[in-house]
């Protein structure tokens, strides 16, 4: 049996013409030349420059640096430590709050409850819009003169700085990005949900298994492979956020993230290579997550 | 058994009663998430001069659409939604295309790199994105004085265009390949044995039967690259080159005072993702779901 199966993969690889072969060697070819020109290779390129020194304009300038560019950051650019800070605050908050809730969301939609076509559009709807609009309907909402303030009584000429105060805008940055964040992760959800069996929650409610149980016991370990890539979403999510705070502050560092000071540094005024070394530190955090998605959807065929 | 059933209707009342304080509670969550959008919209219906006479939260003495006509002459709105289609619909083709080049290899012939193959292209989608950011600047910059034209890719619709390809690409591939994966061997077979040429095997066999998830990641795709303005925003050196989403956010600085106007015009910019979303919704859903993610 085991040998007819090889001869037969034997004799359609035999069978293959030259115009086949070539037909073949350039649909893996070209695609494959067009993702290594321009993405694996200024990856690895990034990688190099992070080594060096070097503003961008000729590459005869680029002199190597060792470890200099690294040590810069980890021991004389505080700043680094408020962009980690970020990153983590914005790691914990989706962590703990905005994908449970999305989760929680995707549930009761499920089920079914009244509204609940209503609700699936309405939490989708942040998902499809363009930071750039997500920024002008919020700075709209905020600005002084806008509702919120309004409705806080304050009007322009005693509004709140709600941008620039720090105790106040990591927490709206936070809700603003869960504005988005919530819908996509229960529109990724609710999907997976349609294919838990709906006998098995029906027999947990016939026994008498509360809500909650039944959520716990019965729904979450069918989900197992869709948990995964949730949580593989939500932390590199967290760790390259980058639009909403640069729609809010540009390049400046007024609520610093990693990939915020990435871009200061190779765009603003001048290119400096410690933002390759910060896009390298970022691409290190990211690698565990990655691997982690990549093993699970390729289970069956790595085995 | 009759006392099961009576048991059971009590526990069904309670929970309907749970249902509808559930029911209540999300609405007024959904609200609270719909009202950003709708307060823009209606802001946008009114004219600047009855806010700064009357207050944003006065009664609208005058509701039209003057703003919006207004955003697309003073804007120049029309000229930049071009600009996003010259973008958005090569981007959008060619990223299929090639996905389904690969897909269709690594799914029908058994080559001992396939696996890589597919790992290099799915991974490839989630490296972050800064990380090619000022090597394909300066490559884009040094290809086009190879062929002694600077704006070849730099400052070109081109350049935008391939960049969004080669992130884009290995999404659709892997998406692709997962669904080939369930399209039966036997059709392929019948295929070969009948002396269909590997292109034949493709462009008339394949290709037909990977229609849904074209069409889901058609969507899906068009509704991100359209979103992005990032790209632009590096490889456009001229504004009247830029897509709408980057002109918008320009005009953000601009306009910052009339906010009716800058209201009009994120709504018009808005609107193409939201209808798309509200016609094609299935195709929007299945395609997030069919590769289950995007990092």
């Amino acid at each position: 049996m085991k040998t007819t199966a090889a001869n037969k993969k034997v004799r359609s690889r035999r069978s293959l013409s030259r115009n086949d072969r070539f037909t073949l060697a350039a649909f893996i070819g070209i695609p494959t030349l067009m993702q290594i020109i321009f993405l694996w290779l200024p990856a690895l390129i990034t990688i190099v420059l992070s080594f060096t020194y070097w503003n961008g304009i000729n590459v005869s300038d680029i002199k190597w640096a060792g470890l200099a560019n690294y040590k810069n950051i980890f021991f004389g650019t505080p700043v680094f430590y408020d962009a980690l800070k970020n990153n983590l605050i914005w790691l914990l908050w989706f962590t703990f709050l905005a994908t449970p809730l999305g989760i929680l969301l995707a549930y009761q939609i499920d089920r079914k409850i009244k509204g609940h076509k209503l609700f699936e559009t309405v939490f989708y709807i942040p998902v499809v819009l363009s930071l750039a609009i997500i920024g002008i309907i919020w700075n709209f909402m905020l600005q002084p003169g806008g509702f919120v303030q309004g409705v806080m009584g304050r009007d322009i000429g005693n509004a709140v700085s709600i941008w620039g105060n720090y105790s106040i805008n990591t927490y709206v940055i936070m809700g603003v990005a869960s504005w988005r964040h919530i819908g996509y992760i229960m529109l990724l959800y609710l999907a997976g949900l349609k294919s838990v069996d709906p006998s098995l929650r029906e027999a947990a409610a016939i026994d008498g298994a509360t809500e909650w149980q039944t959520f716990r016991k019965i729904v979450l370990p069918a989900m197992r492979p869709v948990n995964i890539i949730i949580v593989v979403i939500t932390i590199i999510e967290s760790l390259r956020a980058f639009d909403l705070v640069y729609i809010i502050y540009g390049t400046s560092t007024a609520w610093p993230l990693l990939n915020i000071l990435v871009f200061q540094n190779f765009a603003g005024q001048g290119i400096s290579m410690k933002g390759a070394a910060y896009a390298v530190i970022l691409l290190v955090l990211c690698i565990g997550p990655i691997l982690l998605y990549l093993r699970n959807v390729f289970k069956e065929d790595l085995k | 058994m009759s006392t099961t059933i009576v048991q059971n209707k009590a526990y069904k009342n309670k929970q309907k009663i749970k249902d509808n304080f559930i029911s209540a509670f999300i609405g007024f969550f959904a609200f609270v998430w719909i009202f950003p959008i709708l307060w823009t919209v209606w802001t946008s219906l009114r004219p600047y001069n009855d806010i700064i006479s009357y207050g944003v939260f006065s009664w609208p003495r005058h509701i039209n659409l003057d703003n919006y006509f207004h955003a697309f002459r003073v804007m120049g709105l029309t000229h930049y939604f071009l600009n996003t289609l010259y973008v958005t619909i090569p981007a959008v083709v060619l990223t299929l295309f090639l996905g389904s080049l690969i897909a269709f290899v690594v799914s029908r012939y058994s080559f001992r790199f396939n696996l890589s193959l597919l790992l290099l292209f799915t991974a490839g989608n989630m490296l972050p994105i800064v990380l090619t950011y000022i090597p394909v600047f300066w490559l884009y910059i040094k290809i086009g004085d190879l062929f002694g034209n600077r704006s070849l890719l730099y400052n070109n619709y081109l350049g935008i265009v391939l960049v969004h390809v080669a992130f884009q690409v290995g999404f659709a591939t892997f998406v692709l390949s997962s669904y080939m994966k369930t399209v039966p061997k036997e059709i392929s077979e019948s295929a070969i044995i009948d002396g269909a040429s590997v292109f034949r095997h493709y462009w008339n066999v394949m290709l037909p039967l990977l229609r849904p998830p074209l069409a889901a990641l058609g969507v899906l795709m068009s509704c991100w690259i359209y979103n992005d303005f990032f790209w632009a925003l590096i490889l456009m050196s001229e504004d009247s080159k830029r897509p709408v989403t980057s002109a918008l956010r320009q005009l953000q600085g601009q306009y910052i005072t009339d906010f009716n106007l800058l209201a009009a015009g994120a709504s018009i910019v808005a609107a193409p993702t939201v209808i798309l979303f509200f016609v094609l919704r299935k195709q929007f859903v299945s395609g997030l779901t069919l590769g289950s993610t995007k990092g």
